[in-house]
């Protein structure tokens, strides 16, 4: 396993010891991780391959990112992408200003030093390197996450947001762990971050993207999980209602909605219905309260009608 | 190891993932990081490195099980319960007159009664190893596999299902359950249903414990190769949506929400983002004041497309029933992204549908109100071409503009009535665009009543659409 597919080089000490070794590590921070995505991000660690999360919203992504940030005390650098996301918001932009006030500063200088007998005046050559070294250079956030001397783990949030043309961006980063600036060279990566990517599948990224990443597909949780991640997250939850809830979303999700309840909205869920005071649900109060779980107004009709009225 | 990891990637591509050098080098290099005698994490690892798809994910799993198939070789007799994990615990809790004997293998004389209380005794307690002890009796006792016929195991699974007869076994553990709880007779409806669903998903573990038992037989038998190409399935984007089962269709449906969204967005994206607008002189010299005076960042109009107008027309009649209900959500997707969409569906009379798809916010609610509402029959409700078409033309044609691009979606079988291809030619003329998708295969075109090449004549482009790849190629190809 010497060998180095990627020609990287180091890629450094391996930050985790083993697959449950990362499970329990998450759980620590707060994140419960089924086998499989603890399994991925180990082997992203240990093969240097950035993650391409993938999964309905709210089924913590996002939180993944953080949370392996957390575990393992890196920095999160986050790029959130969107429509028109270009180069110098992505990658490094050059300080136009500052640039141009350095070529006034330049002449005004001039003018006063020109009296002096022994007076060198700066080629072009010299004034073209002064203005683009890496005082003029405004880095963004991938360039950011390559600088970077403290281990980062990158986040590149909603890909699926930018347009085709502009994903070819991340592309050098993700396989290279490098950013080729025409003026400066290539910088590269002195410690690789790791870089979670995620995305709502609203287009099919390019093959080009995939093929240079683990891909995690991040689904609902299954019942004892989810339970799990209930008690965990919120605050004073008896075990019964814990319990009920998750069945209920469980129920929930088998029935055709056109928004399945996500994670993040039972955990909202049971917080309302903590604060509420409810440690039992009831039909009552699962028609009350159904708002909170479910964003369309067809969907808590068809749900209030297979849920709470007689059975079938 | 290495050798049969090549032969799972082989088996992947012939199954038609688009499975890459690369990603077979990452998937070497991941299993060297695993214990490889974890099952899950080498499916996992595998997963990730091999898939990049949510809707191959089914694909791959099938694949995985049949090559690597869970205490594979361990023989019939159980013995290959010692390779799995849970067993330890599972052999303690067996019911009382099952003891400890080693797996099924002693009880091959086991009654039929006493098989049903085991069974029943394992969804009971929700026990992952005596479910698939149980499996293992019922396979053997009423699969009746015989060896080396090629076959993909779906008969087996079904004689081994209809005998063990799960529904019913699913009511009496729901009235088993029910009976033990205190408030039994005025249980909620709430909770009747989250303690049947409960049950439902038992059973179907139980289920899926007989397809297991039954595939690693096959595997067995006839080796993963051979077995692999008896189950091979088209992936959802391959499937043909004219001969698809319910099943598949289901899956289809699920797969095309999705992937409608997609086109639709792409759609939408091609249409705000071909270029930039003119420049915008104001602004980019206020802009410049920032850096004295110097158009540094030039600033451009946000261009203002035209809207673009689509008609849909649509047949709806028996022959391509499943392709037109596939055709509806697509139409309805459209519609949801577009302001000026409007829909025609068809039979032998024509009938506007645009209103059932804006009123309602669920698309299958919608193309149930199409089915049961919309007026199309003219005679006798089989497909009339030529009458529909020249109906569309008298009452519709006047809102064609020149911005407008129709779609018309059918097999073109006109059951031999007159064409009136005349109207295409009328439509072709007025409208920006006229396409064709044709839900059958090219080599039928022009064969017995279809007449797609009279029609097609006039259109700017016939495609055959019958998978959601060919439906997706052609939104690529647009403009």
């Amino acid at each position: 396993m010497t060998t180095d597919p990627l020609g990287l080089g180091d890629i450094g000490p391996p930050r985790f010891e083993s697959v449950p070794a990362v499970r329990e590590g998450l759980a620590d921070v707060g994140y419960l991780a089924d086998e499989g995505i603890a399994g991925v991000v180990y082997l992203a660690d240990r093969l240097a391959k950035p993650v391409l999360v993938e999964g309905p919203a709210g089924t913590g992504k996002t939180q993944l990112a953080k949370s392996v940030a957390d575990l393992t005390g890196s920095r999160l650098i986050r790029l959130q992408c969107y429509e028109g996301l270009d180069e110098s918001k992505a990658l490094y932009e050059w300080n136009y200003r500052k640039q141009l006030l350095r070529i006034q500063a330049g002449q005004v200088l001039e003018g006063v030093a020109a009296a002096e007998p022994d007076h060198h005046t700066p080629t072009w050559a010299e004034l073209e390197e002064d203005i683009f070294s890496e005082e003029f250079l405004l880095t963004r956030p991938l360039l950011e996450a390559i600088r970077a001397k403290e281990p980062v783990v990158l986040l590149i949030d909603e890909v699926d947001r930018v347009e085709l043309e502009t994903e070819a961006l991340l592309l050098e980063i993700l396989s290279e762990y490098q950013v080729s600036i025409p003026e400066l060279g290539t910088v590269k990566a002195t410690t690789l971050p790791m870089v979670f990517l995620t995305s709502n599948n609203t287009r099919e990224l390019s093959e080009a993207l995939k093929r240079r990443c683990l891909y995690l597909h991040i689904d609902y949780p299954d019942i004892e999980r989810e339970r799990a991640i209930i008690r965990s997250r919120v605050p004073g939850i008896t075990d019964e209602l814990a319990d009920q809830v998750a069945r209920i979303v469980r129920s929930l999700r088998t029935i055709e909605l056109r928004k399945l309840p996500s994670v993040s909205e039972t955990l909202d869920w049971a917080r309302t219905l903590v604060i509420l005071g409810i440690t039992s649900i009831d039909a009552a109060a699962a028609k009350d309260s159904l708002h909170i779980l479910l964003k369309y107004q067809s969907d808590i009709e068809r749900a209030a009608k297979e849920l709470l009225s007689a059975s079938d | 190891m290495l050798n049969l990891l090549s032969g799972f990637v082989e088996e992947l591509r012939r199954a038609g993932l688009p499975v890459s050098l690369t990603e077979h080098l990452d998937a070497a290099e991941a299993v060297h990081h695993i214990p490889i005698e974890d099952r899950e994490a080498l499916k996992y690892a595998l997963g990730a490195t091999l898939i990049k798809s949510s809707s191959h994910w089914h694909a791959f799993e099938t694949t995985f099980d049949i090559y690597f198939a869970r205490g594979l070789g361990s023989g019939e007799d159980g013995s290959g319960d010692g390779t799995e994990s849970e067993d330890g615990e599972g052999g303690q809790q067996r019911p009382d007159g099952q003891g400890q004997q080693g797996g099924g293998g002693a009880s091959d004389q086991m009654t039929p009664e006493e098989l049903a209380a085991m069974l029943f005794q394992a969804l009971l307690e929700r026990n992952q190893s005596l479910m698939r002890m149980v499996a293992r009796q019922a396979v053997t006792r009423f699969a009746g596999i015989e060896k080396g016929r090629p076959v993909g195991g779906t008969y087996y699974l079904y004689r081994t299902l209809r005998n063990l007869e799960l529904d019913r076994v699913l009511e009496r553990l729901i009235a088993q359950a029910r009976g033990e709880r205190p408030d039994a007779d005025d249980m909620s409806a709430l909770d009747q249903r989250l303690l049947g669903d409960e049950y439902r998903g038992r059973v179907d573990q139980m289920r899926k414990a007989v397809e297991d038992e039954i595939r690693r037989r096959l595997v067995e038998d006839r080796g993963a190769q051979a077995l692999a190409k008896s189950v091979r399935k088209p992936l959802p984007e391959d499937l043909d949506v004219m001969h698809a089962t319910r099943d598949e269709l289901a899956t289809l449906q699920r797969a095309l929400q999705p992937l409608s969204r997609k086109l639709a967005v792409r759609l939408a994206r091609r249409r705000r983002h071909r270029r930039r607008g003119p420049l915008d002189f104001r602004a980019t010299v206020r802009r410049s004041l920032s850096t004295g005076g110097v158009p540094v960042e030039p600033r451009f109009r946000h261009p203002r497309p035209a809207k673009p107008e689509i008609m849909v027309v649509a047949d709806i009649s028996g022959s391509v029933a499943s392709f037109a209900r596939f055709t509806l959500h697509l139409v309805y997707a459209i519609q949801s992204q577009f302001s000026k969409v409007r829909s025609f569906v068809f039979v032998d009379g024509i009938d506007e549908v645009t209103r059932f798809f804006e009123q309602v916010d669920d698309p299958a609610e919608a193309v149930a109100r199409i089915n049961s509402e919309a007026d199309v029959v003219w005679v006798d409700g089989h497909s009339d071409y030529g009458h529909a078409l020249s109906v569309f033309y008298d009452r519709w044609a006047g809102e064609i503009s020149n911005r407008t691009s129709v779609l018309i979606l059918g097999d073109a079988r006109n059951n031999y009535h007159a064409t009136e291809d005349w109207v295409l030619a009328e439509i072709r003329r007025k409208a920006r665009h006229l396409y064709w998708l044709n839900p059958e295969p090219r080599d039928y075109w022009g064969s017995g009543d279809s007449v797609v090449g009279a029609y097609g004549a006039h259109c700017d482009r016939v495609v055959e659409c019958r998978t959601l790849r060919q439906l997706e190629k052609f939104v690529g190809d647009l403009e």
